[in-house]
């Protein structure tokens, strides 16, 4: 076939059909804190990519640590609880201060978490300098898994899939089989209602804004493991969520997942059969187009208005 | 006379200030600064189209854009393709592998002009351009939008999205855009040398003069029976819509009218400056130049033009001096402008400058001192 | 009454000796050093030298995506004016700084320029990193005859009387390079990869006709990925699918980080496949990790671990500056050679004069350069060594080759 033997061919295939499933792993992790704040809380937070920085920094900052006390190869699991935990209560304090001000004008809210992403990249320029950096990764993280001597399966690709099922069962779970999801839906559905059944909607909001960081968070923790970690970092993220949540229709977890995985498989498919900056733009102008017939997305918006 | 100052200048008070702007505009800053200042000026007028057109759009149409630079940077570029093909003489580019064309053309191995930049070898169809084209994409993304009832947040994360894949594209098709670097080097219009101090003044002074013009006609519109609905529409969709309007188009014909008012802009910048570039279409750019109307207040048109003026002052200032501090002062002013004044500049000034009469506060002041009141002299006694 | 008079009288004779004897000391100065070179003299186009100041701009990116790789430069640069000012300044006056930030955007770099060229009047502007910023800056510089010293490896197909180019023009960094390792590795299948923007493109445009025509070998494929973009997954695949011989990659920014992370977790590592580079230096070195590196070749003209006297002082110097973890990039190391070839070419001309200095420097010799010796071309460029560098674990590289001194060609014949 094309002057490749069928084994190649048969090998390749198998690796490409990782790389698309590591590609929607990656996605649908970008996204979901997204996702969560935007489809519960109709808020756009566009200082997203610079929480996931929060967390790529926080892993970082503990391997330096680990090498330091040489815990190398079990110090990561850690850095994504840190990563979570710390970009949650930045994600709280800015709910605290600002966001909660703002319900009502979802317009400013977008402007205003503007305003502080750009705060928030000075801030990380001012602390870790301008310079990229990289995290000192686990032996256990790097090189690749060998089925067949042919066939690499990388190991950061299986745990960024790994961890984005975690997350995403985890938010599954909390969202609906948990006294705290009820509450987050009860508010979504009715405000009024929850409020006077005794919810503390402040409250809900304060905790679903937070979470959705920390989820962020934790991305930036992973994506150490396959890309860079700098100041601006976030800005390289933040487009792709976007396409996601948008092109998922922003209400629910579903829209977000079948959204990451349709627009994975078909980068990553293009990418091969194309250069890879042609496969990206193919990618985008489909994108583009089915918004065009569809602009609310593929799974329809039902947020409160 | 009334009428005639409501409809063009939004009242009397409105033809006052605009009056004010076009002197500090067309006199006042040409007397007073150098040709480097003036040009900055001239720079910053160009983003004033954008903010104008946003307080259309956002303070009185509710229709956040994040997508205005998309307009502005397609507007630059028509402009841009003309110029770039009236510089790529045979003569002045006989270096390259194939002369007469434009130089990033060449170095993508291009061997001709590509079909759609042919149009733009004539003048008065790349004025046509200038305009149809982001009014086109408007009306494409207005009627696919505003006809489905897509508003709020989400039309905005779309516009958004668009912006940038319009970037993405521009930057990916270098053989035919110029790439990342934009369409740098343009010389002349029609012969006539821009890059000269002379034609600095000329496009200067046309650049303010359009953009006194492009605020007249904002004011038409918005005084105008349209601007009634457009302000009906925003507070209460629904019920404009129960009423028998049709409330889409009006949001498609507000969208394209600002998406023009932008591309002038653009082109005027491209004049000016001497090139165009994409990073003036992504997402940075829009969501800054909303910056700028919201600084200047949402609901005024002529605020956004302060607006636009101060904000990019600050920015040359803060950057030539604390280039650290600017994106804290950029990034603080974006949360208290939409926290604490969110009609901006113009919201200050209506509470408390309108009612302040500089007269009154004289002769009160004038009566106390006959009086001799003791308070009014203070400490001083 | 008449004592306060006398008490002022006395106040102003002390303040006008104490004046005069302030004034008598920078006039003996001048008449040693400056005194040679009257203002009037050096400076017949109004730029802003003093009797006993010159002023010059730095014009990069402080803020922004490019502050990344532009940090470096403005470092190397501040560190050159600080010596040559240590050193008695250049034609008897002190250089001073005004620093401008590019903040990664192209319209500001032409702003800047302006800003540099017409208010401050400042003699000569080291700066522009990215050709994207170049472009923008350099029709200001042609208009108002400034002096721009651009220190980035770049694409060449360009040659403005007003610009000094420090860094390598596209040839000298490609050819020597590729026929060091198609000679080395006996490699015969080659797969360019690169960011899609100007760059990267001619880079690979001039790669591809040198490997088809000189060295008889094949492109198996040549890939561009759009910058910023983080997922290599399906070009990996690609690329095992062809089983080049050699990879050879220009691929920039945060994707140059995603692209040698992933490489590796594919189990592309150097043991298993021969990749040269010509985009990583040490700079970004620290952003993808030296694991993921290790044992890869970089072409450059200057790499940090190089041994010779010059840079042994000058590595020291830039440490002492910036603090002991500081790296140095072939950038920074060019950035670096500015400051020095400015005062070289105003000594030569005698004169600040742009139109007199820029004639005055084609043909100099610098043998004080890190690099080692370096020639100013005709073309404004530099006549340079290319040196392969194999990358350790350290984040350093091994030198494995050298070549001559190559002559820079712009617009080279054959390769357009």
């Amino acid at each position: 076939m094309f002057g490749y033997s069928m084994e190649d061919v048969g090998n390749i295939v198998v690796m490409q059909g990782f790389s698309g499933l590591s590609l929607f792993s990656v996605l649908l992790l970008m996204a979901l804190g997204l996702a969560i704040i935007f489809g519960q809380m109709g808020v756009i937070n566009m200082a997203h990519g610079e929480f996931m920085t929060v967390g790529a920094y926080t892993t970082v900052f503990l391997s330096k640590m680990a090498v330091e006390f040489d815990i190398v190869n079990s110090y990561f699991i850690f850095a994504i609880i840190a990563a979570f935990i710390l970009a949650f209560f930045i994600g709280y304090f800015v709910e605290y201060a600002l966001i909660r001000h703002l319900y009502k004008r979802p317009l400013d809210t977008l402007l205003a978490t503007w305003g502080l992403s750009l705060v928030m990249q000075q801030i990380f320029r001012s602390t870790f300098g301008a310079k990229e950096v990289s995290a000192e990764l686990p032996e256990w993280l790097l090189g690749s898994f060998k089925p067949t001597p042919d066939i690499d399966i990388p190991i950061n690709g299986v745990f960024v899939m790994g961890l984005a099922l975690i997350v995403t069962v985890g938010v599954y779970l909390f969202m609906f089989r948990s006294r705290g999801g009820l509450r987050i839906r009860a508010t979504v559905q009715n405000r009024m209602m929850a409020g006077a059944v005794g919810i503390n909607t402040q409250k809900v909001d304060r905790l679903t804004f937070a979470l959705g960081c920390g989820i962020a968070g934790v991305a930036g923790a992973a994506f150490t493991t396959i890309a860079s970690t700098g100041p601006t970092t976030g800005s390289l993220y933040i487009v792709d969520s976007f396409m996601v949540v948008v092109f998922g229709g922003a209400a629910s977890l579903m829209g977000t997942i079948a959204s990451a995985f349709g627009i994975a498989q078909a980068q990553s498919i293009l990418q091969f059969f194309m250069t890879s900056s042609m496969g990206k733009v193919s990618t985008l102008m489909t994108i583009v187009i089915i918004l065009m017939m569809r602009p609310e997305g593929l799974f329809a918006s039902k947020v409160r208005k | 006379m009334t009428v005639f100052l409501n409809k063009y200048f939004g009242g009397k008070q409105g033809a006052i200030n605009l009056a004010i702007l076009a002197i500090l505009l067309l006199v006042i800053f040409p007397l007073w600064l150098d040709l480097f200042r003036l040009g900055l000026i001239g720079k910053y007028v160009t983003y004033a189209f954008v903010a104008v057109s946003l307080v259309l759009l956002w303070g009185n149409g509710g229709i956040l854009s994040l997508g205005q630079g998309m307009f502005f940077g397609l507007g630059g570029y028509c402009m841009a393709m003309f110029l770039k093909l009236e510089a790529s003489d045979p003569i002045s580019t006989k270096i390259q592998t194939t002369p007469g064309i434009p130089d990033f053309m060449d170095w993508n191995q291009l061997t001709e002009i590509p079909w759609f930049w042919l149009p733009f070898k004539s003048f008065p169809l790349t004025v046509f351009f200038v305009l149809a084209v982001p009014t086109f994409l408007a009306f494409i993304i207005g009627y696919a939008m505003f006809k489905r009832r897509v508003g709020g947040v989400y039309f905005a994360i779309i516009t958004q999205a668009i912006a940038l894949i319009l970037s993405i594209l521009i930057v990916g098709q270098q053989g035919y855009t110029g790439g990342v670097n934009g369409i740098t080097d343009l010389k002349t219009l029609l012969g006539w040398d821009i890059r000269t101090d002379s034609a600095k003044y000329v496009l200067y002074f046309i650049n303010a003069s359009l953009l006194i013009g492009v605020i007249i006609l904002s004011n038409y519109v918005l005084s105008s029976k349209f601007g009634m609905l457009l302000l009906a529409m925003r507070d209460k969709e629904e019920r404009v819509r129960f009423s028998g309007y049709d409330v889409s188009s009006f949001k498609i014909f507000i969208f394209c009218f600002a998406a023009m008012i932008s591309a002038i802009g653009g082109a005027m910048f491209t004049l000016q400056i001497g090139f165009m570039s994409p990073s003036f279409v992504g997402i940075v750019p829009s969501i800054e130049m909303v910056i700028f109307a919201a600084v200047g207040g949402r609901m005024s048109l002529i605020g956004a033009v302060y607006g636009a003026l101060l904000v990019n002052f600050g920015k040359t200032m803060f950057s030539e001096n604390f280039p650290e501090l600017w994106l804290f002062l950029m990034g603080g002013l974006f949360i208290a402008v939409v926290m604490f004044f969110p009609d901006g500049l113009a919201g200050v000034y209506r509470d408390h400058a309108k009612n302040f009469n500089i007269a009154d506060w004289l002769i009160a002041r004038y009566t106390k001192f006959l009086k001799k009141d003791p308070n009014m002299l203070g400490d001083k006694v | 009454m008449s004592n306060i008079d006398k008490n002022q009288f006395v106040k102003k004779s002390m303040v006008l000796s104490a004046l005069s004897l302030a004034l008598s000391l920078p006039i003996y100065v001048d008449t040693s050093v400056a005194g040679d070179f009257p203002t009037a003299k050096v400076n017949t186009t109004g730029l802003s030298v003093t009797d006993d100041v010159v002023k010059v701009g730095i014009l990069h990116s402080a803020t922004g995506t490019m502050a990344i790789s532009e940090t470096g430069s403005i470092q190397a640069e501040k560190l050159a004016i600080a010596q040559i000012n240590e050193a008695g300044g250049v034609l008897g006056r002190k250089i001073e700084v005004i620093q401008e930030d590019g903040a990664s955007d192209w319209p500001t770099f032409a702003e800047k320029s302006k800003k540099l060229l017409e208010n401050d009047k400042v003699a000569a502007v080291f700066g522009c990193w990215t050709s994207a910023s170049r472009k923008a800056a350099l029709p200001v510089f042609e208009k108002d005859n400034g002096l721009l010293f651009y220190p980035t490896f770049y694409e060449g197909l360009e040659q403005s009387k007003n610009v000094f180019y420090t860094g390598q023009e596209a040839t000298q960094q490609i050819l020597a390079g590729l026929d060091w390792i198609a000679k080395e590795k006996k490699a015969k299948t080659f797969y360019l990869i690169g960011s899609d923007y100007i760059w990267p493109r001619t880079s690979m445009k001039i790669a591809r006709k040198h490997i088809e025509q000189h060295l008889g070998g094949t492109v198996v494929g040549e890939e561009y990925v759009a910058l910023g973009d983080t997922q290599f997954g399906s070009v990996i695949n690609k690329i095992k699918l062809e089983k080049p011989d050699v990879i050879y990659a220009a691929v920039v920014g945060g994707s140059n980080v995603a692209w040698f992370k992933q490489l590796n977790a594919a189990g592309l590592n150097a043991k298993k496949q021969n990749m040269l580079t010509i985009s990583v230096t040490e700079d970004e070195v620290l952003g993808i990790g030296g694991e993921n590196l290790e044992g890869f070749y970089s072409a450059m003209k200057y790499f940090q671990s190089l041994k010779n006297s010059n840079n042994d002082k000058f590595v020291a110097e830039f440490k002492k500056a910036y603090g002991e973890k500081a790296v140095i990039g072939d950038v920074t190391q060019a950035a670096y050679l500015g400051p020095w070839l400015w005062k070289a070419a105003v000594e030569r001309a005698g004169s600040f004069d742009v139109d007199k200095a820029v004639a005055a420097l084609p043909g100099y010799e610098l043998t004080t350069a890190p690099e080692g010796y370096v020639k100013v071309d005709p073309n404004h460029h530099l006549l340079s060594k290319l040196r392969i560098g194999q990358w350790r674990k350290d984040g350093q590289a091994d030198m494995v080759y050298e070549s001559g001194l190559i002559n820079p060609d712009p617009f080279p014949k054959g390769y357009q």
